[in-house]
């Protein structure tokens, strides 16, 4: 299922907005240049906050974004590098 | 040899010279256009008492802390409620006092703008937030805060209505609308909720 390796995965599946950015900032700022996260979550509208957070935050490339079936949920997986 | 370097030295000497002074010019230039640039903050009024509006302006504050910008709230007017945590009536008028009974403490008083009904609305929201794991506004506020979000009350209003500092939340400041503007004229985002 993973198409993209990643370092660190954040779960923010079942919460809301703005919870699912403000898991991954606190991640991402622990992140290493070059590493990249992957975060789940379940909110729909994490597809767009994750492209407007990546255009928002300098160091980060959002690298992919994927719609998969999680335990029978659909989840929202994205992939964040940090330059 | 000597003679050489000596030569090249004093051919170079004016062009260098030059070159310095261009450099100058376009850093102080450089300097002068970034003061103009906004920084990458979010400014908020807060003028609203209303649970939703409040919990709207601490969901936008914290998406945006959590996107890396500086967010600066200014609470006025009934958004001070929100940011009291105890009734204290010393050292009041009379109609301050009224005031102050009147009005909610903190944001587990507050109600919602529409559909009210004496608070019946306020819990049913709270309620329909928690079914759909929407965090409740106490926590919002509380990751606003954790993310470095300024908050200033309006002294203004408190004065008016009579708050105290020592009635509201510790770890706020204390401005009047200059304190606003300072921070909203460098702000590429500006919000009245």
């Amino acid at each position: 299922m993973a198409t993209v390796q990643y370092d660190v995965e954040i779960d923010a599946r079942g919460l809301q907005c703005p919870m699912p950015i403000v898991n991954a900032r606190k991640a991402f700022q622990n992140l290493q240049p070059g590493q990249t996260m992957r975060v789940l979550a379940t909110d729909p509208g994490s597809v767009n906050d994750f492209k407007g957070w990546a255009n928002l935050v300098a160091e980060a490339e959002l690298v992919a974004q994927e719609t998969v079936e999680m335990d029978g949920k659909t989840v929202y997986v994205h992939y964040v590098r940090k330059k | 040899m000597q003679n050489g370097q000596t030569a090249v030295m004093e051919r170079a000497t004016p062009e260098l010279a030059a070159l310095q002074e261009q450099l100058q010019q376009l850093q102080t230039q450089v300097e002068s256009l970034r003061r103009q640039l906004p920084d990458n903050r979010l400014s908020m009024v807060v003028f609203s008492g209303d649970l939703d509006r409040v919990l709207a302006a601490f969901v936008i504050a914290s998406g945006a802390a959590a996107s890396g910008m500086e967010v600066s709230m200014f609470f006025t007017f009934w958004g001070l409620t929100a940011l009291r945590r105890k009734r204290d009536s010393r050292g009041k008028t009379l109609l301050q006092k009224l005031m102050g009974w009147m009005t909610p403490v903190g944001t587990q008083g507050l109600g919602v703008s529409k559909m009210n009904f004496g608070g019946i609305g306020a819990k049913m929201l709270r309620a329909m937030m928690r079914q759909q794991g929407v965090p409740q506004i106490e926590e919002t506020v509380q990751m606003a805060r954790d993310l470095g979000v300024r908050i200033v009350a309006c002294q203004m209003s408190m004065d008016v209505m009579g708050i105290h500092k020592d009635e509201l939340i510790d770890g706020i400041e204390v401005g009047g609308v200059a304190t606003f503007l300072g921070d909203a004229t460098r702000s590429k985002t500006t919000l009245f909720i």
